[in-house]
C-alpha cells in the first residue's frame, strides 16, 4: 500500500517537469519551423524586391521620318545599300523634334544618341528590311531606351544605383517622360531574346530553350535506364556479393559532388568521343550520369513498397515473373518512380558546376535550334549576369532567378499532381 | 503501361543512334575562349559582329587566360577554339606547346589595357598610397620596423600604422581569390612592386626565387584582407554599405559605379584612362587576343571578326569598347596593331 502511494507521489511530483519538458520540446519545433520560414521569406522578399523591376523595360516612342535622303538609302530592298545606310540619323532627328533645346553640336548629338539602346539603329534597319515600303514615310515606332536611361527611370534616388546620365540627359529624360515619349512597359524582351551585353536587350529565351533541351536529353536517357536498372536489381538480380557491391556504389555515386561528373563528361564525351563543347546533348549526358543514382534509389524504394501480397497473388494465378513486374509491380511503383525522377530532374535543372567544364558557361546570343547547337542553361545565365558590371543586370539576374524558381515550382507541382493521380491505396 | 516495353526500346534506340551519329560537326560559329577580364569587351564586339554581319554571333567562354591558351594550343581542327583572349601575354612555354601541337601560325593582337583599382565609397577617406605602403598594409609578412632585415608577421592594424600620413582607420580590404586573373595581376604589379622597394628582399630574387615569390605574393590572412569571391559586383555592394572598407577590382567596375565610388591614388597617380594607357598608373596590364590562322577560311567570319575588333569605331578613343571600360592603346600603336591584325601577321616566337 505504502509502495503504491509513494509511486503515485513520484509520478505526481515528476508530472510538472514532464509537462514542462514537452512544452519546451514543442517550442523548439516551432522555433525551427520559424527560422526556416524566416529564411525563405527573406530570400523571396530580397529576390522579388530587387528583381520585379527586371520585368519592366523602358521604351522610347518616336515619330520617325524615314527620309531616303537623310539615310542615304534609295532602295530598301537592296541588301548592300541597307548596310551602307545611316539608320541613326532619322532616330536622332526624331529625338531632336521632341527636345528642341538639343543643339547639333557633337557633344549634344552623342548625348542624344546615348538615350537610345545601342541597337536601336539595327532594329530600325530590320524593320525597313522586312518592309521596304516604309521608306519615305513617317512612322510612329517604339524603341528600347539605353540601359542608363532604364536605370535612371526605375532607380533614380536609390543609393545602390549610380546614375550615369549627365544632368542634361536627366533633364531630357524627365521632359520625355512628361510627354509620354519615355514609358515603362512589361519587359517582353526578357522572354524572347537571348543573352546580350546590353541589359536592356538581354533575355533568358536562349537559356530557357537550352535548359529544356538539356532536360529533354536527361529525361529520355536517365528515366528508362534508371527504372530498368532498379527493376533488374530489385526483381531479378541474384543476391550475391556482386549485386551488393553495385548497390553500395550506386549509393556512393548519389553523394559524389556534381563537378566530378563534369570532369568525367569532359574526359569521355568531349576528349575521347570528340563531341563539340557547349552543346545541350553533352550537357544532358553529363546530367544523366548525375541524376541516375537518384532515380535508381527512388525507383528501388518505390518497387520495395509494393506489398508482397500483390506479387504473390499474381504468381499464384500463374503469371510469369515478367508479367508480374510489367502488369502489377511497375504500375503500382510508377508514382514513386516519377516523383524520384522529377526531383532528380529539378536538381539537374539547377546545376551549373558540371556544365562549366563542358563549356556551357558561355556567352551565347543566338537561341539554340537543336541538341547540337551551342547553348547555355538558366542557372548559368544567372551566374553570368550576376558577375557583369552593368547595373541593369542586377535586377535582370533576380528576374531570371524568379523564372528559374517558377520552373522548379512547376516541376515539383507536376510531381505532386502525378503522385496524387497515379497513387493507389490498398 | 502496355506500351512500356516499346517506349523503352525506342528511347534506348534513339539514344544509341544519336550517340553514334554525333559527328565532329563542321562549325559555322566562331569559338572564342579565354580571360574573364577580356570577356566583357569581347562579348560586346561579338554581339555587334553578329548583329551587323550575316555571320552567326561568336560563342564566348570565359575560361581564364591560362585555361584559354591551353585549349587554344590543343591543336588544329574545328573541335578546338579559333581565338583565345588573355589578360597577359602568351608565355614562351605556351608558344612552344602550340608549335608542338601543330598550331604554328598565330596572330597576336594587343587590344588595350585594364587598370586595377583600390576603391572605396565616396563617404570614406580616400587613400593616397605608394606601392610600398600597399605591400606593408596587405602582405602576410613585412620587414621588421627596426630595419633589421628580418620578416615579422604583419603588425599593422590601422592605415596610420603603415604611414602617419594615412587615415587612422582600420585596414579592411576586399579582393578577389587567388584563382582570379585580377588577383594575379594585383600580386604581381602592386604587391611585388612594393616588395622590391626593399633592396634586401629584391636581392633574394637572385638567390631563391621561390622564397622571394612567397614573401612578395603572400597576402595576409588575419582578417584585414577578405577574399570576396570572383564576383566584383559583390565587392561594390559591400563598399556601398560599409564606408570603412576598400575593394580591389578592375577599372570597368569603377567606371560603371563612378557615381558612388572613388579610387585611391597609387604611386601619385589616379586611375584615369590617360594614366592607364600611358602606363604611368602602376597597377595596369595589357590585354590581348590570339587568332589561329589555320582556321581562317575554315570557320567563316574569323578575319571579319578581327577586323571588327580592330576598327577605330570599336577600340578607338571614341569607340564603343571605351563605353564599357576598355582603356585603348595609344593611337599610333593602335594603327600599327590594326594593320598587323588585318594582314594576319603571324608570330615568330622571338617577340615573347
Amino acid at each position: 500500500m505504502t509502495d503504491l502511494n509513494t509511486q503515485a507521489e513520484l509520478v505526481r511530483r515528476s508530472l510538472k517537469r514532464r509537462y514542462r519538458k514537452e512544452r519546451r520540446f514543442r517550442a523548439y519545433g516551432i522555433v525551427a519551423v520559424g527560422v526556416a520560414l524566416l529564411a525563405l521569406i527573406t530570400l523571396f522578399s530580397d529576390i522579388i524586391g530587387k528583381g520585379y523591376t527586371g520585368f519592366l523595360k523602358t521604351t522610347v516612342t518616336l515619330e520617325v521620318n524615314l527620309d531616303p535622303e537623310l539615310m542615304y538609302l534609295d532602295d530598301a530592298s537592296d541588301k548592300d545599300a541597307l548596310r551602307m545606310a545611316d539608320f541613326k540619323a532619322p532616330l536622332l532627328a526624331a529625338l531632336r523634334q521632341e527636345l528642341p533645346d538639343a543643339t547639333t553640336s557633337r557633344e549634344d548629338t552623342r548625348a542624344l544618341g546615348g538615350l537610345l539602346s545601342g541597337y536601336a539603329a539595327n532594329e530600325l534597319q530590320d524593320r525597313v528590311a522586312a518592309d521596304p515600303s516604309l521608306l519615305g514615310t513617317r512612322q510612329v515606332m517604339t524603341f528600347l531606351a539605353h540601359g542608363n536611361v532604364d536605370v535612371y527611370n526605375k532607380h533614380a534616388g536609390e543609393t545602390a544605383y549610380s546614375i550615369k546620365l549627365t544632368p542634361q540627359q536627366q533633364q531630357w529624360v524627365d521632359t520625355l517622360k512628361a510627354n509620354n515619349v519615355v514609358n515603362t512597359e512589361f519587359n517582353d524582351i526578357l522572354f524572347v531574346h537571348g543573352d546580350s551585353r546590353e541589359p536592356a536587350n538581354a533575355g533568358v529565351a536562349g537559356a530557357m530553350v537550352g535548359s529544356l533541351l538539356t532536360m529533354l536529353v536527361t529525361l529520355l536517357l536517365s528515366f528508362p535506364i534508371g527504372v530498368s536498372a532498379a527493376i533488374y536489381l530489385e526483381e531479378f538480380a541474384p543476391q550475391n556479393r556482386l549485386t551488393d557491391f553495385i548497390e553500395v556504389n550506386i549509393n556512393n555515386l548519389a553523394a559524389v559532388p556534381s563537378i566530378i561528373f563534369g570532369l568525367l563528361g569532359l574526359a569521355v564525351f568531349i576528349n575521347l568521343f570528340g563531341m563539340p563543347r557547349s552543346i545541350p546533348f553533352v550537357g544532358g549526358l553529363v546530367l544523366t550520369l548525375m541524376t541516375l543514382p537518384t532515380i535508381i534509389i527512388a525507383s528501388r524504394a518505390a518497387i520495395k513498397s509494393v506489398p508482397p501480397s500483390i506479387r504473390e497473388a499474381a504468381e499464384g494465378i500463374g503469371a510469369s515473373k515478367m508479367q508480374v513486374v510489367m502488369h502489377h509491380v511497375l504500375p503500382l511503383a510508377m508514382p514513386g518512380m516519377l516523383t524520384g525522377s522529377i526531383i532528380g530532374m529539378a536538381q539537374a535543372l539547377g546545376e551549373t558546376a558540371p556544365l562549366l567544364l563542358i563549356g556551357m558557361v558561355a556567352f551565347i546570343v543566338d537561341v539554340p535550334d537543336g541538341l547540337f547547337d551551342a547553348a547555355t542553361v538558366l542557372p548559368v545565365q544567372i551566374f553570368l549576369w550576376a558577375g557583369s558590371p552593368e547595373l541593369g543586370f542586377i535586377e535582370r539576374a533576380s528576374a531570371a532567378i524568379m523564372v528559374l524558381l517558377a520552373f522548379l515550382i512547376s516541376m515539383n507541382a507536376l510531381a505532386i499532381w502525378l503522385r496524387k493521380r497515379l497513387e493507389r491505396r490498398w | 503501361m502496355i506500351n512500356l516495353k516499346t517506349v523503352f526500346t525506342s528511347v534506348a534506340l534513339v539514344g544509341a543512334m544519336s550517340a553514334v551519329a554525333t559527328p565532329t560537326l563542321a562549325r559555322d560559329t566562331i569559338n572564342v575562349v579565354g580571360s574573364s577580364t577580356v570577356y566583357p569587351f569581347a562579348t560586346v564586339v561579338a554581339e555587334r559582329f553578329g548583329r551587323n554581319t550575316d555571320f552567326p554571333t561568336p560563342k564566348l567562354e570565359s575560361t581564364g587566360s591560362g585555361g584559354g591558351l591551353k585549349l587554344f594550343c590543343d591543336g588544329i581542327g574545328t573541335q578546338h577554339p579559333d581565338i583565345t583572349n588573355a589578360s597577359r601575354r602568351m608565355k614562351p612555354s605556351e608558344f612552344e606547346r602550340c608549335q608542338r601541337n601543330g598550331v604554328t601560325d598565330i596572330v597576336e593582337v594587343k587590344i588595350g589595357s585594364d587598370g586595377i583599382v583600390l576603391a572605396s565609397s565616396k563617404q570614406a577617406d580616400n587613400l593616397d598610397l605608394s606601392l610600398q605602403q600597399i605591400f606593408l598594409a596587405l602582405a602576410k609578412e613585412v620587414p621588421a620596423a627596426d630595419g633589421s632585415e628580418t620578416l615579422v608577421a604583419n603588425p599593422y592594424k590601422n592605415w596610420s600604422d603603415v604611414d602617419s600620413s594615412l587615415p587612422n582607420k582600420p585596414i579592411r580590404v576586399m579582393g578577389p581569390p587567388p584563382t582570379s586573373g585580377t588577383r594575379d595581376a594585383f600580386s604581381e604589379l602592386a604587391m611585388e612592386g612594393g616588395c622590391k622597394t626593399f633592396p634586401w628582399i629584391k636581392a633574394m630574387k637572385a638567390q631563391d626565387k621561390n622564397a622571394y615569390r612567397a614573401v612578395c605574393h603572400s597576402i595576409r590572412e588575419d582578417g584585414a584582407f577578405v577574399e570576396a569571391g570572383e564576383n566584383d559586383n559583390l565587392i561594390v555592394q559591400k563598399l556601398n554599405s560599409d564606408a570603412g572598407s576598400y575593394g580591389i577590382f578592375g577599372y570597368s567596375f569603377l567606371e560603371e559605379n563612378s557615381g558612388t565610388l572613388q579610387a585611391a591614388t597609387i604611386g601619385g597617380k589616379q586611375p584615369t584612362i590617360d594614366n592607364i594607357s600611358n602606363e604611368v598608373y602602376p597597377v595596369a596590364r595589357s590585354l590581348w587576343f590570339y587568332v589561329k590562322k589555320a582556321h581562317v577560311g575554315v570557320v567563316p567570319g574569323i578575319a571579319e571578326y578581327v577586323t571588327e575588333f580592330t576598327r577605330e569605331s570599336t577600340w578607338g578613343d571614341n569607340g564603343y569598347l571605351v563605353d564599357v571600360g576598355l582603356i585603348p592603346l595609344a593611337r599610333k600603336a593602335r594603327m600599327q596593331a590594326s594593320q598587323n591584325a588585318g594582314n594576319l601577321v603571324t608570330m615568330t616566337g622571338n617577340e615573347l
